[in-house]
């Protein structure tokens, strides 16, 4: 009985911590290594970019060269709200500070087929605070939940 | 109504009904022949420019196509986000495929014809009457997703093959068999209607047993009998309910309601005439599985997935159907399969069978599966959502400019903070499924000792998933 409670405490008190510690998240900045300049030459053609997922750090200032390697093709990034295009034979170059962390789709901004609202790749701005944030809190929620149908 | 003691979160009152036909004007509106007519013909004008659209659009890239854009990113998010868990089978009430068959069946599409309907009016196969048939139609569906999302032609063949099969089976099988247990996209609605905030159901279970016959499900000179052959003075679930109205038409006594409540109280619903069943749990796991494919696809950045979807090669594509039927029907299922199979060996209960415990706890997936759909719903409504307004004004890429909108750029929609919106979506809905586990843990389990210990593996089964689903949505 009495190992029971010990057991049920220690979940409620982890699955506490962790809604606490995502809540903590939300509100604190997230803090990351020191800053470099990073480049990229990101390949497109018809549906996809070649890589197809850019890794940075926050506060890195990134500058993306753009490629088509068929057709005229876009590049947008979800978040940051800045663009570019190449044609065949122009390419497009985007610079910017990676200031925002977490998760940010970038799409395809000229018509290139039937696929084109769906070409898209990803920028990982580490630390991915967003991700932990919301694991924490699923956790969070799933370990209260335990402890409330067990107690 | 199923009377529980159970509160949902310790704090819902799951038998809390607010009745939306008590107030008169609203009753006369639903009850009028107009409705649902009036809605069906509007939007059957709609789906003739859609049909026209499509048509015309051909091969054409479809994010400037009428009919692609109102039917994938319009109509489909509308479905998920609003219309599915706020109004349950509203779609069904407005659909206007059926009309042509129910048209065929009445001789007359406004007044009631008293008598036998037309049409051969032969019974759908007993052993077919669930969804299995409508599991394997959608799965099939979702082989060509590649080409009907965004091809203006392809989805105009999908909605051909949809209207003139309704058309056909309505001539041969009774009343709207079609809708029942035949058409693509009525499953997961029947399936999410469960979870929806409104029910159509019976107020008063004396008037009901004392009045014969029973013209909810006879007709009468006021409406047909009920359409989708239920007996909608026993409506106990959403699921088969087409919220067509006519009961409402036919009760002399406007014993039937339209209610508000809770959400997802008919998950707690398994009663001899609506029982829970494993059509309904292999439903719940296709539509998981059918949304990590189609994220994979359409919101992924892989490219090479997105070729195989898109039949880029035969070989290929052919890889793409295997994988996508696998996954659904036996991966997804045999996942859980195991933390079913934990649930019941922690609980230690040796009477309840398996496939009870199995079938029972799948329902947890309908909330979790709900809060999915909306997840990606929004992934694609808010960068493809713009379109829509170009469309609206120059539906067919004519030129027009109807409403002024024709040059709007592309313009995505607080895409910045997307994540933030699927993840808040995935924890809403996770709670759900969660407390929903709990209460029926206490059904399936003898005592609330084993309910606590078999419901642990699937608390973490819903965890684990919730956590993929998010790991998809923002990691």
């Amino acid at each position: 009985m009495m190992k029971k409670k010990i057991i049920l405490i220690a979940m409620a008190a982890l699955g506490a911590a962790c809604i606490l510690i995502a809540l903590i998240g939300i509100a604190t900045p997230a803090t990351a290594e020191s800053p470099r300049e990073r480049f990229f030459e990101v390949h497109a053609k018809r549906f996809e970019y070649a890589p197809d997922t850019i890794q940075v750090n926050q506060g890195d200032k990134v500058t993306i060269r753009l490629v088509s390697e068929d057709v005229s093709h876009g590049l947008y990034v979800d978040g940051y709200e800045i663009k570019t295009a190449a044609h065949p034979g122009a390419e497009g170059t985007l610079t910017f500070v990676a200031d925002k962390t977490g998760r940010y789709t970038f799409r395809c901004t000229v018509t290139c087929g039937e696929f084109h609202p769906y070409m898209v790749g990803y920028l990982n701005v580490e630390p991915n605070s967003r991700l932990w944030i919301f694991a924490l809190l699923i956790v969070g929620v799933a370990l209260c939940s335990a402890v409330i149908v067990l107690r | 109504m199923i009377e529980t003691k159970d509160k949902l979160f310790g704090i819902v009152d799951l038998n809390a009904r607010f009745e939306l036909t008590k107030f008169k004007p609203v009753r006369a509106v639903l009850k009028s022949r107009w409705m649902p007519l009036l809605p069906i013909l509007i939007n059957l004008f709609m789906f003739v420019i859609i049909l026209l659209a499509a048509f015309t659009g051909g091969l054409s890239a479809g994010n400037y196509n009428f009919g692609i854009m109102i039917v994938w990113i319009l109509w489909w998010v509308l479905l998920m986000m609003m219309l599915v868990p706020g109004f349950s089978r509203a779609w069904c009430m407005v659909c206007p495929f059926p009309i042509f068959s129910d048209w065929a069946q009445r001789t007359r599409l406004f007044d009631v014809k008293p008598g036998k309907l037309g049409g051969l009016g032969l019974k759908w196969p007993k052993k077919l009457s669930n969804m299995w048939v409508m599991n394997i139609a959608f799965l099939v569906t979702t082989f060509f997703s590649g080409f009907m999302t965004v091809l203006p032609i392809a989805t105009f063949i999908l909605l051909g093959i949809i209207i003139i099969g309704a058309f056909v089976i309505g001539l041969i099988f009774e009343k709207r068999t079609f809708c029942l247990y035949l058409c693509p996209v009525s499953g997961f609605q029947g399936l999410y209607s469960q979870f929806a905030t409104v029910e159509v159901r019976r107020k008063d279970w004396e008037i009901c047993k004392n009045h014969n016959p029973k013209t909810c499900y006879v007709g009468n000179e006021k409406g047909y009998g009920c359409p989708w052959n239920r007996t909608p003075f026993d409506f106990q679930k959403n699921t088969y309910c087409g919220m067509c109205l006519e009961c409402l038409k036919t009760c002399p006594y406007d014993n039937m309601a339209i209610n508000l409540r809770p959400p997802g109280v008919d998950l707690l619903v398994d009663t001899k005439r609506e029982p829970r069943g494993l059509d309904e749990a292999w439903k719940a796991f296709i539509m998981l599985g059918i949304a990590i494919v189609f994220y994979l696809a359409f919101q992924g950045p892989w490219g090479f997935f997105k070729d195989m979807v898109r039949g880029v090669t035969l070989p290929g594509y052919l890889g793409y159907i295997a994988f996508h039927t696998v996954f659904n029907l036996l991966i997804i299922p045999g996942v859980f399969f195991v933390f079913a199979y934990l649930s019941k060996r922690l609980s230690g209960n040796t009477e309840v069978p398996l496939k009870s415990v199995f079938t029972n706890f799948a329902y947890t997936l309908i909330p979790m599966g709900l809060g999915v759909w909306m997840g990606f719903s929004v992934g694609i409504l808010l960068p493809n959502g713009s379109y829509i307004l170009r469309v609206l004004s120059d539906p067919f890429a004519w030129g027009w400019n109807l409403f002024g909108t024709a040059q709007i750029p592309w313009t995505p929609v607080l895409t910045g903070i997307m994540g933030y919106i699927q993840g808040a979506i995935l924890i809403v809905f996770f709670a759900f499924a969660v407390g929903y586990g709990w209460l029926l843990a206490k059904q399936i389990y003898a005592d609330v000792k084993q309910a606590k210990r078999g419901f642990i593996p699937i608390l973490t089964f819903l965890t684990l998933i919730t956590l993929v689903f998010l790991w998809l949505f923002v990691g």
